[in-house]
């Protein structure tokens, strides 16, 4: 299926709850489709709708590549979903968009393993709640470190643990 | 399956396998009282890798539970990605996958050519692939002769670093360098092909050839070594492409994906090689020895792939390797997913440009971070010895890991 077609059965499927598709402009056919993505309008209904992506015979997402993270610098943070299928080798984009201050979208732990460590790093970098993750803990960075330091906005503490941070 | 294993099948041995077999079932016609302990094993233990700490949960001497702890590395590459400009990310790339640093700026040079629509010359290409080859093998010799160290074989481990040095040699007359590279530079590469390097290829193909099949006699074939690794961390397909495995670890269950032939990037498609898949003739299905004995097939594969390239290099082609280097590094406004394969598996690049000469975001698909967090999944039910064997067949490298 072209990535159209997919984003056109989605939209039949749940109506209203998606958003644009955004597409590449410039480039060839292979970089749009690299470079293409679909909005997610209300963030409550991402696992539903992964579940709904892996379990359709015709779409068969089995496999998770990425959850990446974004800081858009507006006060709004992205959650950004690139996903596969490797039965039928299309593949897709999906993006969140929420607010900083109230950053939380539901875990898709239960639908690809592979997310667990990407949304424990998700959070431990970006600050961003998974709601029903079986181990919601940092990954990389301590468990008493201040702050999320991919954000814009982050400032590095003078002082961690009573040593001076070197600049 | 090479010709080397045709008619031939070692079965590991008849021993109940070891999974989900319970100490208190083993000690239980003994009366035994037996409690779960915790041990840390790490962070500086030989047989980590690097600096990795897995706190094990065991009930005698079997795996309960296995929680990786990570970040002992962790520099926040991506963070510094943002201060930086296109091509000096690219020395921090090196420093991710220090094994097969060639690999890692294949891949994020690519991503960055796909996002400014560059054509790279065609002699630029093959001297990226025949590059990036020769580093899957040095990255490979590394992987093989450390696993056989894991196992208990010490003699591999000197072959391999032996022909690693060759190819190390190669870097060094063409960049200078024999770790860390900076060679592959975005639309170009740094210095053109050193005239020794296609002549010390061709001596360096016979010579690894016969190595290939001298550490298959000496480790893969090695009766104690199929003991040992044989039926040891199962994974099964589904679970392994559902869990993020990729690279070896995959094809070792049997699942034909590489990122060469699925979703070829620079010339892989003028190219006929085999993509190498375990077996159940000799272990199991996605166990350990299959991960090895994957590696050892993709070295095989990728001396092919190295002999084609010596073929059909145009060598009498004198266009500068840096004619199409752009002069201003600014990719227009947008985001892009772009993969390459490395000798770990899918090394996946999500940039995010502002119309900036700086990136807005980076961020790395590691494999080696994908492959170790299915560590719990194919070590509980194992005896510890087994732990150190699983380990070492996902092959990771701890730069990646935390990058």
């Amino acid at each position: 299926m072209t990535q159209q077609q997919i984003v056109e059965q989605l939209r039949a499927t749940f109506p209203d709850k998606l958003g644009t598709w955004i597409e590449m402009t410039n480039g060839s056919e292979y970089q749009r489709r690299i470079g293409s993505y679909l909005e997610i309008a209300s963030p409550e209904i991402v696992k539903e709708l992964c579940l709904y992506l892996r379990d359709a015979k015709e779409l068969a997402f089995n496999s998770l590549l990425l959850i990446s993270t974004l800081d858009n610098g507006d006060g709004s943070l992205s959650v950004v979903y690139h996903i596969e299928s490797t039965t039928h080798a299309h593949r897709l984009a999906l993006k969140v968009t929420l607010n900083s201050d109230h950053a939380i979208v539901p875990s898709v732990t239960g639908v690809w393993a592979h997310a667990n460590w990407q949304e424990r790093e998700a959070w431990d970098m970006m600050g961003i709640r998974f709601a029903g993750h079986p181990d919601h803990r940092r990954i990389l960075l301590d468990e008493d470190y201040p702050g999320h330091p991919l954000r814009k906005d982050f400032k590095e503490p003078d002082f961690y643990h009573g040593m001076k941070v070197p600049n | 399956m090479s010709e080397l294993l045709e008619g031939r099948t070692i079965k590991h041995s008849t021993l109940p396998t070891t999974t989900h077999v319970h100490a208190a079932e083993a000690v239980e016609p003994r009366r035994l009282h037996t409690e779960e302990m915790v041990l840390n094993m790490g962070p500086q233990h030989p047989s980590t890798h690097g600096v990795l700490r897995l706190e094990v949960v065991l009930d005698g001497e079997i795996v309960v539970d296995v929680i990786p702890h990570i970040g002992y590395l962790h520099r926040c590459f991506e963070k510094h990605a943002e201060m930086l400009t296109y091509p000096q990310i690219i020395p921090y790339v090196d420093r991710m996958d220090y094994i097969a640093a060639m690999s890692g700026e294949h891949g994020y040079v690519t991503a960055v050519e796909r996002m400014m629509n560059i054509e790279v010359p065609e002699k630029v290409e093959y001297i990226r692939v025949l590059f990036a080859e020769l580093q899957r093998i040095a990255s490979h010799l590394i992987a093989i002769g450390t696993y056989g160290l894991d196992a208990g074989a010490f003699t591999p481990f000197l072959y391999c670093f032996r022909d690693r040095e060759d190819i190390l040699e190669m870097f060094e007359k063409t960049c200078g360098a024999r770790f860390l590279y900076n060679y592959m530079w975005v639309g170009g590469l740094s210095h053109d092909l050193h005239p020794d390097v296609l002549s010390m290829c061709r001596t360096f193909i016979l010579k690894s050839r016969k190595t290939h099949k001298e550490i298959n006699d000496l480790l893969t074939m090695n009766h104690i070594f199929v003991e040992r690794t044989g039926g040891v961390g199962v994974l099964d397909a589904q679970v392994a492409v559902n869990a993020g495995a990729s690279g070896p670890m995959l094809r070792a269950c049997g699942v034909k994906w590489d990122i060469r032939k699925n979703d070829p990037y620079s010339i892989y498609d003028r190219f006929d090689f085999d993509v190498a898949i375990g077996s159940n003739n000799i272990g199991q299905l996605g166990d350990a020895f299959n991960r090895h004995w994957v590696r050892m097939q993709e070295w095989e594969q990728s001396l092919n792939i190295i002999e084609q390239i010596l073929e059909q290099y145009p060598a009498q082609d004198t266009t500068s390797v840096q004619s199409a280097i752009p002069k201003r590094l600014k990719p227009p406004a947008g985001e892009i997913y772009s993969r390459t394969e490395t000798p770990r598996g899918e090394l996946g690049y999500y940039i995010v440009s502002k119309d900036n000469v700086k990136p807005w975001r980076v961020k790395v698909r590691s494999p080696a971070f994908s492959n170790l967090s299915l560590l719990p999944l194919i070590s509980r039910g194992y005896l510890v010895a087994d732990l150190v064997v699983i380990l070492g067949s996902i092959d990771i490298v701890l730069g990646e890991v935390d990058r």
